[in-house]
């Protein structure tokens, strides 16, 4: 019954002049990265516990959380919260305390006060029940930082190595250039969304760079072979024809992964809807960015020495 | 490409019926016996628990070396009629000096300070520059004294925890001074905390009586337990608690208190017996991480090296202090410096929000691939959950730990998967559109394909290597499980639908191909 497929993107002789609009593109990539580059800065990245430092407590209260009760509470304890909120549902509640000051001592007196609003919740709001309770000292969060930081690095110079051996050297300078580009503009997102910004979301950075860079690598492995293939044809509209024959690859690819994430970004909860709203943004900046990018920066390198003999 | 082996065929039916038994153990509460039954781990972030993150502080290993090096060497001055003054520790550079009482005795003390003895040989040395004698210890010896001392931390930790009852406890080192503790079902660490941060150095010192000859040791002041005073205490340490053998919460026959019994091993008992022998009347204080719990005065010499400590203690307190004297003391303090706890009820909410997500992305997956790739898009589906049999399978044969993040991975990889079958396809119709046989297309789709997908799984493959690799926590369960799942989609597309199509193929001989 089902045997013949229904439904297709693109019919196979489509052949959309993507190259003509490669200016546009690029001077539209540019752009919204360097916007997301200042947004970077301001109005920056709400940084979460990991980075951060400091005490979550997550509570769920018996009937909808009471916050100016619960704020008064702790007020009293001596313990001024950053911020309490409910989110999601109304008995749910957030509590944020930034850490004491710096340095080792201070991580014994960060416990204790985890266990006084522990204790000081469950007495303002008689039957919650402390859902998370997360303290992350200074000195550890500054070390994840890094280490995220060094992950992202290293992942990008592995995927820089690997197609310059399995290619040329323009192939994989494109690549990562368009990665660049792509990681801002998802930093970008973060700034704008207030996502918080922690080890998850680094993970969901470095899936978007894995996602985005298999894109490119088979586009440019039909680059690859039909410049073997047509020796005489001139690189702006071998890459045009790259592009049009893998289209409905890329695109029913990318499809098959952001149906995959969307659920989660819908049922995962708190902690994962916004890991994998970052994902579907970056499903799609890295699908486009494969044809709108990727290959404009290519042939702007490679004119010269992948295609010398025919303009 | 026609010819398919029957034994290949065989293998790879075994290989998916092997994955699917290796899933059961995870669907199943009981364990049929006899059966090895491993199963995926649950994380924390989905069953509730305590994740501690604790630092062992070896810099002190050297400042207490060094303050127990002064007291030896006063001691020994002392004993062989020397004087001393000016003594001062760094503890930066490890090193401490003194000088003799005059310049005329400062050969004879370099040479008793030469003669201490040294845990190794090369533990410290001793200079003379003119009458300064200066002791340094070895950076070398420390640092494997650290390293053993990490060692037995861990120990200590694994005793200490294993004493509460804890469900299933992971205790692992990380790096070099760290230990991770993970107590699965403990969402209020609080208890552990507080066994943990407690050093339970204990010793037997003398307090200090106006005129006292051992008062050569100097004498410290140290605080009562409950901070109601201070008590003058010989800095010179008769007995400590390595000595211990035993130790049991009781309940005081005559005050009907809590309190806490000990046995002294034989050389405890022996140094236990000889001091209250000559200290009769004098008071003693039992000194524990630097307070004074209590200072009985000795009526009786105590010669059968057993005690009991009448603290003010209640049953949990008095229990907690047996199992930390059982334990040993932490060679090193420890601090905990990253703590997270998670609560059962959101792990089960986790659970099920991950469940849903996973059931529903799948499910749209194969809609979509049937809609778009039609007959190979079935097959591709059926790869598809081969796929997430075998996934499991791996993570059962290993007994990972799934995380949420990992759901999260398993998710993404199910999206991932059907690339290959993708790519595949469209070779297939490129070919068919180039005019070739359907055989010719099939063959050609699935070579041409082949370079393709292993570049593009390839890179992500390193990508995922490098966050296993270089991550913490959750991102490790994440790239673990993503690194897994290419691995799993390479044998699912290249091996597996490869042959339900060519098996499709000699069983129908179709003219044209459904793509």
């Amino acid at each position: 019954m089902f045997s013949r497929p229904l439904l297709r993107f693109f019919r196979d002789d489509k052949k959309i002049p993507f190259m003509r609009g490669r200016y546009a593109g690029l001077i539209a990539s540019a752009a919204l990265s360097l916007l997301s580059i200042a947004l970077f800065f301001k109005p920056g990245l709400e940084l979460g516990l990991d980075f951060r430092g400091g005490i979550v407590v997550e509570a769920r209260t018996k009937g909808p959380a009471d916050v100016p009760v619960l704020r008064e509470a702790l007020n009293k304890k001596g313990i001024t919260a950053a911020g309490i909120i409910t989110f999601g549902a109304p008995d749910d509640v957030l509590i944020q305390l930034e850490t004491p000051k710096a340095g080792a001592d201070n991580n014994q007196e960060t416990q204790r006060l985890v266990d006084r609003v522990r204790q000081t919740v469950g007495a303002a709001q008689p039957g919650a029940q402390i859902l998370r309770a997360d303290a992350v000292g200074a000195s550890v969060s500054q070390e994840l930082f890094r280490n995220g930081i060094l992950a992202l690095l290293l992942s990008l110079g592995m995927i820089l190595i690997y197609i310059w051996v399995r290619f040329e050297w323009e192939f994989a300078i494109s690549a990562v250039l368009t990665l660049v580009l792509d990681l801002t503009k998802t930093i970008g997102f973060l700034a704008i969304t207030r996502i918080q910004f922690d080890l998850v979301m680094v993970a969901a950075i470095l899936t978007i760079l894995g996602y985005s860079t298999n894109d490119k690598v088979v586009v440019y492995d039909r680059v690859r072979e039909n410049l073997r293939k047509y020796r005489k044809m001139n690189l702006r509209e071998l890459l045009d024809l790259s592009i049009n024959e893998t289209l409905n690859r890329t695109l029913g690819t990318s499809s098959t992964v952001f149906l995959a994430a969307l659920p989660l970004a819908i049922f995962g909860g708190h902690s994962l809807s916004g890991f994998a709203t970052v994902m579907l943004f970056g499903i799609v900046i890295g699908t486009s960015s494969s044809i709108f990018i990727a290959c404009p920066i290519l042939l702007l390198l490679g004119a010269k020495r992948l295609r010398r003999d025919a303009s | 490409m026609i010819r398919y082996n029957r034994f290949t065929l065989l293998g790879v039916l075994a290989i998916c019926f092997a994955g699917l038994l290796l899933c059961v153990p995870n669907f199943v509460r009981q364990a049929p016996y006899h059966l090895p039954w491993r199963q995926v781990h649950l994380g924390l972030d989905l069953q509730g628990g305590s994740y501690l993150l604790l630092q062992v502080n070896t810099e002190t290993l050297s400042s207490d070396r060094l303050t127990a090096l002064e007291d030896d060497i006063k001691h020994s001055l002392t004993d062989a009629g020397l004087g001393y003054r000016q003594f001062s520790i760094d503890s930066k550079t490890r090193t401490l000096h003194f000088y003799p009482r005059d310049e005329q005795e400062a050969d004879a003390a370099f040479k008793v300070v030469n003669d201490l003895p040294r845990a190794s040989p090369d533990e410290f040395s001793v200079q003379r520059a003119q009458a300064r004698i200066e002791v340094a210890l070895n950076h070398q010896v420390l640092q494997m004294r650290a390293r053993e001392a990490m060692a037995q931390t861990i120990e200590i930790v694994r005793r200490r925890i294993d004493g509460t009852g804890a469900v299933d406890p992971q205790i692992t080192r990380q790096g070099e001074d760290r230990i991770v503790v993970e107590l699965p079902g403990v969402s209020d660490p609080e208890r552990i905390k507080a066994l943990l941060g407690t050093t339970a150095k204990m010793t037997f010192q003398l307090v200090a009586t106006a005129g006292s000859a051992r008062n050569v040791g100097g004498i410290t002041m140290i605080p009562a337990a409950d901070n109601s005073r201070q008590w003058p205490v010989l800095n010179h340490v008769e007995v400590d608690g390595a000595a211990l053998t035993n130790a049991a919460p009781v309940i005081d026959q005559q005050t009907g208190q809590w309190a806490v019994s000990f046995s002294f091993d034989h050389r405890g008992a022996t140094a236990f017996a000889k001091t209250t022998t000559e200290n009769v009347g004098k008071m003693f204080a039992i000194i524990l991480d630097n307070k004074v719990i209590e200072a009985p005065v000795i009526r009786t010499p105590i010669t059968g090296g057993n005690g009991q400590i009448t603290g003010n203690f209640d049953a949990r307190t008095a229990t907690d202090l047996a199992l930390m004297l059982r334990a040993g003391a932490l060679p090193v303090p420890l601090n905990v410096v990253e703590q997270r706890s998670i609560g059962p009820s959101l792990g089960v909410d986790s659970i099920r929000a991950g469940a849903i997500s996973l059931l529903v992305g799948l499910l749209l997956v194969i809609v979509f691939m049937q809609l778009f790739y039609g007959l190979f898009g079935l097959y591709a589906n059926l790869a598809l959950i081969a796929n997430l049999v075998l996934m499991i399978a791996i993570l059962s044969l290993f007994q990972a730990t799934l995380t949420l993040p990992g759901m999260a991975g398993m998710l993404l990889t199910l999206g991932m998967a059907v690339d290959a079958n993708i790519l595949i396809n469209e070779r297939i119709r490129e070919e068919v559109r180039n005019g070739r046989t359907a055989l010719a297309a099939l063959q050609n789709g699935f070579d041409r394909a082949q370079s393709t997908i292993v570049d593009s799984n390839a890179t992500a493959f390193l990508a995922h290597v490098m966050l296993f690799a270089f991550g913490t926590g959750p991102v490790r369960g994440f790239a673990l499980t993503i690194t897994i799942g290419i691995l799993t989609t390479l044998f699912t597309t290249m091996v597996l639908s490869r042959l339900l199509i060519v098996r499709w193929y000699a069983k129908t001989r179709p003219a044209t191909l459904p793509v």
